[in-house]
Formats: structure tokens, C-alpha cells, sequence
């Protein structure tokens, strides 16, 4: 590490600590920032960064050119991502052994290794990050630093400008003035339902009480959503600066960060990031001679969805279980161990320090009436350009899903797109031109949630996800109040059958009453909001619910016992890969004969359908009726768990 | 035994012997020992003062916690629902027949535990699993068998 | 006066102390709003919800649960509005897929269908008020929570069990099963109470037991 422990104790020594930092750096140097966040560290961007370490030492560049392992980039897709600056060159895809050509041909003779570059659908490469597509339509004014940033590096953190809104706050302005700040940036919540962020520190600060507490909720629990991840673990001073301008607003001296243990990486990065402040006099008494003592504990998550919801969090930050509290009283004014609280996520607190430092007429220049600033997604699913990314709010479904995303992978249609999480809702390509904010989503019938972007092609069978979301809030529900309980289970056992082809008569009518009820009668927001994927489905993709009840048929062929696998006998050309590869020996045929499947055998597991050649496509999905006639058994129960 | 619970009050002095960090206590236990056991637990709810309903409230509820030996080998598919729309299902029903044991158990040689996990974060790889440590994205059946023969 | 609040249930208006609850000042005029889980003298549960009622609170409409929401100055109540008879009921037709001899009153009253939902009869509904008098009343915890969503059980634990069980059964009689609602679990957990678990049941479950359920309560907690 490179920090020195040296005590500041005042915003001039803060400032001349920057002034050191960027004076020792040559702003024209050579960075190789290598993304080490989750998708590019699977594919061993740990190695390349070690390889890349060795190479320069080979060519005797170690003095002159900094190797700084960063946090996501945003471009999983393409992962590992190595970006060299300051020019940006963007190498992706890049595996160990690359190491020794980029060093040789980038660095040391200022060449670009063509085959490690970008290269769009149209074969034209492209070398600088911020031309490439899917970058060039974002605004990353959050996340867009991640590259610059070593998270073990206090440094780096410093020389951006870090802990400056900081010190701005605590010196030169009141905690009032904070919170009014925030209010008139227009900042609202990042971790759901987009409560204003000003209003939570004001009714929490207005509370009479000895103790206070702030609290960045990192558990973040959506399956598909890993934005706070890609913050928190990339930079996790923006976080803590963010909660300490926080506990200076709501007069605050003790703050938390939930974060839940499947993220250890982040948790260790916190942890550092903690000590390192502890030793600078950063966190603790009178900090930067202001006055204001404040101090951070990290609480580890023990895996529980439900535990997101503001009372449950603070109960399981108390040891207890984390069930919600069932009390008409908001946490604002009794939360953890009884004291106004203030629960805010991690895409929030990484905003405030920004809007403190740049003024909040320039935060709310961004974004829509309703909604400020921008918004970090997981655009995720069936989109060719998976990945990270952060756009103003306002930006259309269009142009995330196909400027940035790159449109739909293999060439198939676009169905829909999952937001919100558990909680949100499926929105259909009619309304494609729906600009994103907060509002928005809600009229469509969905939520902003915490940021995941599920995209669905033709091939995504809309009642399956529905049935997903329940049979995920089945395990996920804490099972105290018998709307979410009860309620929950016996939609599963509605979809269950549905998509198993046993769907009855009334059984949309049932579901209808069930989810009604849930959504006014549930104990908490989990609750509540459990229905959500039902009722969205229901209602724009109605049909599909009627194919699977009335006609036994899943339009998507994704519905295992409403569909079977069939050679199609005048397009096999008896290639023999799909009997190779079936794990039952369901598939026969010579040779270059066309091949069959014993239907009694096959598991429909969708390996052959996987693996025939593209150009043959002889393997083919057929509805159950259509299986029948060819002599395939009836399957009375749903195949798999 | 007596190895084991002078690691448990280690830990729990560790933790200031707080109630409060009752969660925090299991987690590091969990980590220790891959599983909890009656006896650790007893101790720690005596030690504590919580009383044993309380204990195993809370570690039923929360879905970290083991009360059962994790098997040698951990195979964990991710069930995020970017995961899912990709064909998670269908991987999860390969893995599962290649361990011979279903999803949230071990196999009685306690040799391998199957796992499903709600997001790794690694979208990109949909639909994705992680063997032993080891990410592998989209693989076939042939692949998992592979990797699960060479687990001793 | 600023401790007392004034307001509207059911078109008639009630007077009541700040933090009453909307069922203490329903009941106090004779009002019947059905409940499960609540009980005068344990802390609030809220999990049942059969006490919802509709507020109107200045023209803004919201169904909250009545055993929970203090009364407030202004607020109209109505506790049986076409929303709330409706969701009743249809949380009752939920509850009556696990209690399959729900009282016959309920079921006419709020005409509860039959045969639409699954029903898979454990007779416990989840409503907590063993466990939480066995905790809160007695100090005994032997009775607890298992699992989470739609897994939950109600457990006894035989450690406690032997240790407080025997004296609690002699002084008023079983006093867990006086406070259960669903009566079936009475008979059952009356014929061999918790200290009486068979040997080498750690925790046994509180429902309906035959040896399926056994074997999950097993499960959950690892024995």
C-alpha cells in the first residue's frame, strides 16, 4: 500500500495532500487500468494484470508505466476489459497470454494490437473506448471513474477530487444547508421506490433524540442487478464520503454499511478503505477540525432478499431476525435500536458527494422533471451488450436496449424488458419509446427498483418468468404474514400448473384475486409488491397465458412439458453432433442419415437443439399436441423441481 | 470437540461477546467450520444468553447459514434472472444429475453440495456456475461431467 | 385536549386516547372486526391481516391493518367496504386451505369459496400467538419460528421443553394451546406435549404430525 499514514486535521492540509498526490503524477503517463470487477475477474483478469506486470518489467517500463487493477468497467460483455490511458486505448477480450503482445506493441513501440479492439456487427474496429458503441451513449458520471480508480489505492480517490464535498460540508456549510442541498438537486432514491433523498435526511434530522444513525443498505438482493456491486467494490470512497455528508446532515455520529457476505470483495475493500480514513483522522473525532465525530461499521448480510426493506435491515443490524416491523411508523423517526434512521442505497450515497462538490443546479440539470441525474442499469438477459451502464434519466427503453445494448443477441426479436426486480414488472416493445424515470416505469406497470435491466427475446416465455419471480418470493418471503405467505404459495401452484399445461378455467381470475389482495394487504413492501411480475404479465402479455390454459401450448417453447424435440428428417444431414452430445442416448441414426429422438427418453434438456449447426437447424421444438400425433407419452407431472 | 469450542468463544470474544453481533458471530463460525453444528450453536446462545429459539430462528432464516456438513466439492449455479431467461433451469437439472443430488443438498458421501445462488454478478456468462471457485459459463453436459470426474 | 384524537369508524364518531389502536376504538364501540394473531396483552404481530379496514384520510384511500394503525384526528374508518370484504375473503379462502375446519360463521359470513385453491390442511396458521405467549408470558421459549417463506413452521424445542413444560401444564394447563385458534393442533400437541418428544427429536413441529413433517423440521434444522 501506498498511504501513509499521515494525520489531516484541517480542509488546508486535506488540499495540499491532493496537491502532493497530483504533483507526483505525470498526468501524461502511461495507466494500464485492468477491470477486476466479478465478469472479467472469472475470466482471469487477475492474471492479466499479472502478466502484464511481468512484461513491463522485462522491457524495464516497470518504473514508467502503472498497472492499476480497477473496479467494473462496465463492458462485461466483452470482459476483461484493459483500457490504456491516458489515451483510452480499449483492448477486450483480453486473456493472460495477450500480456506480452500489448505490452511489446502498445507500450513499448506505441502500436495498437488490432485483434484485441472492438469490433462491431459492420467489422469496423474501433480503438478508443469512448467512440465504441456501447459506450458512446452513456453518461458516466458516476461510474464512468471506476477506471481511474484502484480501490486500494486512498490515491487515486484523492487525486479526482476526492473527500473534498466533504470537507465543503462540514466547513462551509450547515447540516441544514446539506439537506437542502440534496433536496433541491432532486435526488431520489436509488434502491426502489425513488423516495426523495433530501426529504428522508430532513424528517430524520427534525426527530428529538440523543442518537442518530445513517445507513447505506448494500444488500443488494434483485437476481440481475449487480450495480452497487460494481460502486462498492470499485469505489468504495464515493460511499463512505457519500454516508458521512449524510451523518453530517441528519446529525449523525455513527453510521453502517449493510452489505450482504456474498459480495466479500466489497466487503474487504470497505474494510480497508475504513482503516485507512480511521488513520488519517478522516473518520473519528473532530474530523477536518470541523467538530463532527463520525465513525462506520460494516454489517455482513446473511442472505435474505426481504431483508432490503428498511425495519427488517435494521433488525437484522441488531442480530435479530430480519423481518419486517410491523408498525405504522417510519424508520425515519424510529429505526435501528429505536432512533431516527436514515436508510439510503449505495448508488445514492455515491451521488452525494458529486452534487455537494458541483452544486445541485447542475445535478438537476440532468435527467426529467421527476427524476434527476442518471441511473446506473444491469442490462442483462437476451442483449447482445451485457453489461454496466449508466444514462441520464429520461433515456429512452430504445436507446438502452439497442444504441448501448447493441439489440438482441442471435438476431431474435425483442419481447420485453424486466425491471424492478421481484418487484417490478415485464414492458412489452410497444412501448420501447418510454423515456426511464421513476414515473414512468410505475405507470407502465413496473418499477425503477434497484437498476436490473432483463431483457427477453421471442424465445422468453412471459408466464415462466412470472412463475420465476414466485417461485423466488416463495423462498424469499420471510412467511410471517399470511397474504405473502399463503398468497405466494398458492400462485406457484396456479403458475406451476399453467406452464405445466394443467391450467384451468378461473385460474386467471384466481390469480387476479390472490394478487389484488397481496398488493393492499401484505405486511411490507416485499409483500406488496410480490404480484407485481404477475400482473405485468397479465397484462401485456395476456395471450400467452391463454395459449398455455386453453390451446396446452408455449408459444416460446420454453415450457418443458408443452414442448419435445424433433428432428426434422429432410434437414438432418446426420452430422451425429446431437447424439454425441445427448446425456440420455435418447439420439439414433447412422451417419449422414437423418437422425431421431426417442421421445420417451429424452429429458429436454435442449442440448441438441444447442448444438446443431446453425446452417442445418434440423433440430426443432414441436408443441405437445404435435408430439402426440407422432406417438410421444403424455407428460402428467412438470418435468425437473 | 474441545478444539472446536475454544475456537467458538474465541470468536465470540472477538465480537465483544455482543448480543448485538449475534449474525456476525455465525457468519465468521460458519466460515470456520463450513457448517454449524447443534453443539456450536447451543454454546453460542448459552454464552450469549439467547435462548435456543431464538437461535435457530434466525439460522433457518437466513439462507448463508449451514446446519448440515457441506459437502467437499461445491458446485453453486447461478439462478439470477439473467441467468434464468438464458437457460439456468436447464443447467441446474445437467449439474444436479452429474452429482446425483438436488439442489440445497449434499451427497451422503459428502462429497459434493449443490447450491443455487441468486446472483453472481456475472451476467455476461449467463447462464453461469462456479465449481469449486471456478466460473463456467454455459456449459454443456459433457463439460460438467468432466469437471465433476475430476473432483476426488 | 391534545392527547385525545377524533374521528369516524363506520360513519360514527369516536373519540379515542392518541395511540389506540383503530380495532381497540372499533371493539370499544362494539364494532366486531374478525382477528387471528392479535392478542391484548402480547406485543403486535400484524401477520394475519384479517383486521384490515379502508382509511380515508382527507380523499386519500389506503387498506391498512387495524390492530396496528393508531387512530388519528380526522380519519373516516370503514370496516367493512365493498375493497376490504373482499380481500377478507379471499384471505380466508387462503387460511381455509390450511385449516380445513375454519368455523363455520366466517366461512358463511364472508362467503368463502371452497375448492379453487389448493389445500394441504396443517392446521397451524402461522399466527404466532404460542410462540410469542411461550416467550413473552412465560419466559420459557420453548415454542419458535423455523424457516422462512413458505417453509415456515412453528417448533418446539425439547431442551427448554423438559425444563419448563411439565410445571407450566400442572399450574393452568397447557396454556400454549389455550391461546392457539385453530383447535385441531390443541387435540394433537395436548395427547403428547412438548417434554414428552419422542427420544432423539431435538425439535418437534407443533402441527399436525405425522412423519413427513417430522422429517422436514429435521431438515430445516439439521438434526
Amino acid at each position: 500500500m501506498s498511504e501513509v499514514a499521515i494525520r489531516i486535521n484541517t480542509p488546508e492540509e486535506l488540499e495540499s495532500l491532493r496537491d502532493k498526490v497530483i504533483s507526483a503524477r505525470d498526468p501524461d503517463a502511461t495507466v494500464v487500468s485492468v477491470c477486476t470487477g466479478p465478469g472479467c475477474l472469472a475470466y482471469k483478469s487477475h492474471l492479466v494484470a499479472e502478466n502484464i506486470e511481468a512484461e513491463l518489467e522485462k522491457h524495464g517500463l516497470a518504473d514508467k508505466v502503472r498497472v492499476s487493477r480497477t473496479g467494473c468497467h462496465g463492458f462485461c460483455e466483452r470482459g476483461p476489459s484493459v483500457v490504456i490511458l491516458p489515451r483510452q486505448t480499449c483492448y477486450l477480450r483480453v486473456k493472460p497470454e495477450d500480456a506480452e503482445e500489448i505490452v511489446k506493441t502498445t507500450l513499448v513501440e506505441g502500436g495498437v494490437v488490432e485483434r484485441l479492439l472492438y469490433e462491431g456487427s459492420d467489422g469496423v474496429k474501433i480503438e478508443l473506448e469512448q467512440e465504441i458503441p456501447f459506450y458512446k451513449h452513456q453518461d458516466k458520471v458516476v461510474f464512468g471513474v471506476n477506471k481511474y480508480i484502484d480501490p486500494m489505492q486512498m490515491d487515486d480517490y484523492l487525486a479526482g477530487g476526492g473527500y473534498r464535498a466533504l470537507a465543503k460540508a462540514l466547513t462551509k456549510m450547515t447540516p441544514k444547508e446539506v439537506t437542502e442541498e440534496v433536496t433541491k438537486s432532486g435526488l431520489r432514491g436509488r434502491g426502489g421506490a425513488g423516495f426523495p433523498t433530501g426529504r428522508k435526511w430532513d424528517a430524520t434530522s427534525r426527530v428529538e433524540a440523543d442518537q442518530r444513525y445513517v445507513i447505506v443498505n448494500a444488500d443488494e438482493g434483485d437476481p440481475g442487478a449487480y450495480m452497487d456491486r460494481g460502486i462498492l467494490e470499485g469505489n468504495p470512497h464515493s460511499v463512505i464520503e457519500g454516508l458521512m455528508i449524510a451523518g453530517y446532515a441528519v446529525g449523525s455520529t455513527e453510521g453502517y454499511i449493510y452489505v450482504r457476505q456474498e459480495y466479500p470483495l466489497a466487503i474487504d475493500h470497505v474494510l480497508y478503505a475504513i482503516d485507512v480514513l480511521r488513520g488519517m483522522g478522516l473518520l473519528g473525532e473532530n474530523i477536518l477540525g470541523s467538530g463532527f465525530d463520525f465513525d462506520i461499521k460494516v454489517h455482513k448480510g446473511a442472505g435474505a432478499f426481504v431483508s432490503g426493506e428498511s425495519s427488517a435491515l435494521m433488525s437484522a443490524i441488531e442480530g435479530r431476525v430480519g423481518e419486517p416491523r410491523p408498525k405504522y411508523i417510519r424508520t425515519s423517526v424510529s429505526g435501528l435500536r429505536g432512533k431516527p434512521s436514515s436508510l439510503n442505497n449505495v448508488e445514492t450515497m455515491a451521488n452525494v458527494p458529486l452534487i455537494i462538490d458541483r452544486g445541485a443546479d447542475w445535478y438537476a440539470a440532468m435527467g426529467t422533471e421527476g427524476s434527476k441525474g442518471t441511473k446506473i442499469f444491469s442490462l442483462v438477459g437476451k442483449v447482445l451488450n451485457t453489461g454496466l451502464v449508466e444514462v441520464p434519466m429520461g433515456t429512452t427503453l430504445k436507446q438502452i436496449v439497442f444504441d448501448i445494448g447493441g439489440g438482441m443477441r442471435g438476431g431474435k426479436k425483442f419481447k420485453g424488458v424486466q425491471t424492478g426486480g421481484p418487484s417490478g414488472g415485464v414492458i412489452p416493445e410497444a412501448q420501447l419509446d418510454l423515456p426511464v424515470d421513476f414515473d414512468q416505469l410505475a405507470s407502465a406497470g413496473s418499477m425503477m427498483g434497484s437498476g436490473g435491466m432483463i431483457i427477453m427475446d421471442e424465445d422468453t416465455c412471459m408466464v415462466d418468468v412470472a412463475r420465476y419471480f414466485l417461485d423466488f418470493l416463495a423462498d424469499e418471503s420471510c412467511g410471517k404474514c399470511v397474504p405473502c405467505r399463503e398468497g405466494i404459495r398458492q400462485l406457484v401452484v396456479v403458475l406451476k400448473r399453467i406452464t405445466a399445461g394443467e391450467g384451468r378455467e378461473g385460474d386467471i381470475a384466481l390469480v387476479e384475486d390472490i394478487a389484488e389482495m397481496m398488493k393492499d394487504s401484505a405486511l411490507c413492501g416485499l409483500g406488496q409488491s410480490a404480484p407485481n411480475p404477475v400482473l405485468s404479465t397479465l397484462k401485456y402479455f395476456r395471450d400467452e397465458y391463454i395459449a398455455h390454459i386453453e390451446e396446452e401450448r408455449c408459444p416460446a417453447g420454453v415450457c418443458k412439458p408443452l414442448i419435445a424435440y424433433w428432428i426434422d428428417p429432410d434437414k438432418c444431414i446426420g452430422c451425429q453432433k446431437c447424439a454425441k452430445e445427448c446425456p440420455v442416448d435418447a439420439i439414433s441414426g447412422e451417419k449422414k442419415e437423418p437422425h431421431t429422438i426417442d421421445m420417451e427418453k429424452c429429458t429436454k434438456c435442449d442440448t441438441c437443439f444447442r448444438v446443431c449447426p446453425t446452417k442445418v437447424q434440423a433440430v426443432t421444438k414441436i408443441t405437445r399436441a404435435e408430439a402426440e400425433k407422432l406417438g410421444a407419452p403424455r407428460q402428467v407431472e412438470e418435468a425437473g423441481a | 470437540m474441545l478444539e472446536t469450542m475454544g475456537k467458538v468463544e474465541e470468536i465470540i470474544a472477538l465480537n465483544d461477546n455482543d448480543k448485538e453481533r449475534l449474525i456476525q458471530i455465525l457468519l465468521e463460525l460458519q466460515k470456520e467450520f463450513r457448517w454449524l453444528s447443534r453443539e456450536v450453536l447451543e454454546r453460542v446462545g448459552k454464552k450469549l444468553d439467547v435462548p435456543i429459539n431464538h437461535i435457530y430462528s434466525l439460522v433457518t432464516f437466513y439462507s448463508h447459514f449451514s446446519l448440515v456438513p457441506k459437502g467437499r466439492h461445491v458446485m453453486s449455479v447461478c439462478v439470477g434472472t439473467a441467468c434464468h431467461v438464458r437457460g439456468a433451469e436447464r443447467l441446474l437439472d445437467s449439474v444436479a444429475s452429474a452429482v446425483k443430488c438436488k439442489p440445497g443438498c449434499t451427497t451422503s458421501d459428502e462429497k459434493f453440495s449443490l447450491d443455487t445462488v441468486n446472483c453472481l454478478g456475472a451476467c455476461a456468462l449467463g447462464p453461469v456456475m462456479v465449481a469449486d471457485g471456478e466460473y463456467m459459463s454455459n456449459p454443456t453436459p459433457d463439460e460438467i461431467s468432466r469437471k465433476v470426474e475430476s473432483c476426488e | 385536549m391534545s392527547d385525545t384524537v377524533t374521528f369516524t369508524i363506520d360513519g360514527k364518531e369516536v373519540s379515542a386516547d392518541k395511540g389506540t389502536s383503530l380495532l381497540m376504538a372499533a371493539r370499544s364501540l362494539g364494532i366486531d372486526i374478525p382477528t387471528l394473531c392479535h392478542h391484548d396483552e402480547l406485543a403486535d404481530f400484524g401477520a394475519c391481516r384479517l383486521c384490515i379496514v379502508e382509511i380515508d384520510k382527507g380523499g386519500w384511500k389506503k387498506i391498512v391493518t387495524s390492530c396496528l394503525y393508531p387512530v388519528e384526528d380526522g380519519l373516516s374508518v370503514e370496516t367493512e367496504s365493498e375493497k376490504v370484504i373482499r380481500h377478507r375473503r379471499t384471505i380466508l379462502e387462503l387460511l381455509r386451505a390450511r385449516w380445513s375446519e375454519m368455523p363455520r360463521e366466517l366461512i358463511e359470513k364472508y362467503q368463502v369459496p371452497e375448492d379453487r385453491m389448493e389445500t394441504e390442511s396443517t392446521f397451524c396458521v402461522m399466527c404466532g400467538l404460542c410462540v410469542r405467549h411461550c416467550s413473552e408470558r412465560k419466559g420459557a421459549n420453548v415454542l419458535g419460528f423455523v424457516g422462512r417463506g413458505t417453509e415456515r413452521q412453528v417448533v418446539a424445542h425439547e431442551e427448554p421443553a423438559l425444563k419448563y413444560c411439565r410445571d407450566c401444564a400442572a399450574e393452568n394447563g397447557m396454556e400454549c394451546l389455550a391461546v392457539c385458534p385453530t383447535g385441531v393442533v390443541v387435540n394433537d400437541f395436548a395427547l403428547s406435549p412438548p417434554h414428552m418428544t419422542p427420544k432423539g427429536t431435538k425439535a418437534r413441529p407443533v402441527r399436525a404430525r405425522d412423519n413427513e413433517n417430522q422429517e422436514e423440521v429435521n431438515k430445516l434444522i439439521g438434526d
